[in-house]
């Protein structure tokens, strides 16, 4: 089966500023293939290399050697975004829009006619809760209402790949709950979901596979029980065992 | 196109909800009207100073409006992060300058309509005369050299570090250009060398934007400039808003979006 997502000895390096410029490596040869329909969790401590490997399959970074695909497309060629859906960390969106606006804005972004922007937007808004605050400004929204609108726009193009930064980072309980429940019934449609998390619990809940990377090394990749193992009892302890973790007291 | 249009789009609206274009039009419309009710020295032909207080006003508010509104696009996007969910779309880099471009451009015209239309109204009910295919001209023309200034700011705020540098770099470069670029070559001729070379190379580097001021054929209705001349008046800035934009792309396409 061919990888919708895909990279190859993926090398990203900084030059660290200042008089003497070190070389500090962020990803060291990261090999990773992603199928349809899998739900893919990408886990690391912070530092790890996470958020740059979501940036060089964005696009914002150049890798340093290697390549990146998605649907075969390298990752430099804007159109390999054609497919993609993206919810960054936090909620970068244009805060004088309403969310109605927000979303008709990605929808010409992409394309789209307009009764079908239209029925998408009506859509998108009923999925994510936001019917009755369609025509308010995003800058009045709570964070959890933010984190909504970025699900809606990321999305807009019913795209088959999501890339998911951290989706839950700074969410209330119920928050959290919401995004999970969308990111399932994804997951049901038979989306590819990627995304990046340090909600262990969430992640053993909703994830097919899973991927461990520790100071831009690949650690672990494999299904949820695989990475698991005899050994562990949950993900969180595989987690700390994979990363090299000794806590102070077992020391 | 498609995202062009929509981002010039969301240029557009981000101007209307925001307060820079409302206080200075309320500014201009409050000066030119306490301008225009005063009768300085029982003079019948006031009008004409009201016009050209106006007129400078007018031209002043735009470059302002203009310059404020580009010089804070692309820092904005960087510094509020709306890039990363932008760039993860089929998006380049070249379309977010242009769609940028169009937007601020198409925001000047839009400003200099209002404000040429409380010009025409202010002068008309003073003067009872009307001569719209002048001020047409002169907003075209206005219009036009709004469209190198945005494109010299987009690049000011590529290399500039803050829109607050690049607003008070261009406004002055601007200015300059307006007040001395028409006489660089006559400055040149009373210096020595090697100053007058230096001053000869930026008196034909520069973009003239003098050009397209036509202000005093409009306050003492001298009559329209040949549409020939403005053809390629236009065809001289289309050269320089491209040149400029060519360099805003060559600065962005590898700046660091973080």
């Amino acid at each position: 089966m061919d990888a919708i997502l895909q990279t190859e000895n993926l090398c990203v390096e900084y030059r660290a500023r200042g008089l003497r410029r070190e070389i500090k490596p962020a990803l060291k040869g990261l090999n990773l293939s992603i199928h349809a329909g899998e739900v893919f969790g990408f886990l690391g401590p912070n530092g790890a290399g996470k958020t740059t490997t979501i940036n060089v399959l964005l696009g914002f970074i150049p890798p340093t050697r290697g390549t990146a695909y998605l649907f075969g497309i390298d990752v430099r060629q804007p159109i390999a975004r054609q497919r993609i859906g993206y919810l960054p960390e936090m909620t970068y969106y244009y805060k004088f829009l309403t969310a109605e606006e927000l979303l008709r804005f990605y929808a010409r972004v992409f394309g789209l006619p307009r009764l079908e922007a239209d029925k998408r937007i009506d859509e998108l808004l009923k999925l994510v809760e936001l019917e009755s605050a369609r025509k308010r400004l995003i800058k009045t929204y709570s964070k959890g209402m933010q984190q909504r609108v970025g699900i809606a726009q990321a999305l807009i193009n019913d795209p088959d790949l999501l890339i998911l930064d951290e989706p839950t980072s700074g969410l209330d309980p119920l928050g959290r709950m919401k995004v999970r429940e969308i990111i399932q019934r994804l997951k049901e449609e038979g989306k590819t979901v990627f995304f990046s998390s340090h909600e262990l619990g969430e992640v053993e809940t909703v994830c097919d596979r899973v991927a461990i990377i520790n100071r831009g090394e690949l650690k672990a990749v494999g299904g949820v029980a695989e990475v698991i193992g005899p050994n562990h009892t949950n993900l969180e302890k595989a987690f700390l065992d994979i990363i090299g973790y000794q806590s102070q007291s077992a020391s | 196109m498609n995202t062009i249009w929509a981002l010039t789009g969301v240029v557009i609206k981000e101007l209307y909800r925001r307060k820079d274009f409302y206080v200075l039009f309320v500014l201009t419309a409050l000066i030119t009207i306490a301008a225009g009710s005063v009768r300085f020295f029982q003079d019948p032909n006031i009008v004409r100073y009201v016009k050209d207080l106006c007129m400078l006003l007018i031209w002043i508010s735009a470059l302002l409006i203009t310059i404020a509104t580009a010089a804070r696009q692309i820092p904005a996007e960087r510094e509020s992060r709306t890039i990363f969910p932008l760039l993860a779309k089929p998006v380049t880099r070249g379309q977010v300058i242009l769609g940028k471009f169009f937007g601020c451009w198409l925001a000047s015209g839009l400003v200099l309509v209002v404000f040429y239309t409380f010009f025409a109204i202010v002068t008309g009910s003073r003067e009872q005369y009307w001569p719209v295919a002048d001020y047409f001209q002169a907003l075209m023309l206005q219009w036009i050299m709004l469209g190198i200034v945005t494109a010299m700011t987009l690049l000011g705020s590529i290399i500039f570090a803050a829109p607050s540098s690049t607003v008070t770099i261009l406004f002055i470069v601007v200015a300059g250009i307006l007040f001395l670029g028409g006489h660089l070559n006559t400055v040149a001729l009373h210096n020595a060398e090697p100053l007058r070379s230096l001053i000869y190379t930026i008196y034909f580097i520069i973009p003239h934007l003098e050009l397209f001021d036509v202000r005093e054929r409009v306050v003492n209705d001298w009559g329209l400039v040949s549409w020939l001349d403005c053809g390629l008046a236009a065809l001289y800035a289309v050269a320089y808003t491209g040149l400029f934009l060519l360099l805003t792309w060559l600065a962005f396409r590898r700046k660091s979006l973080t």
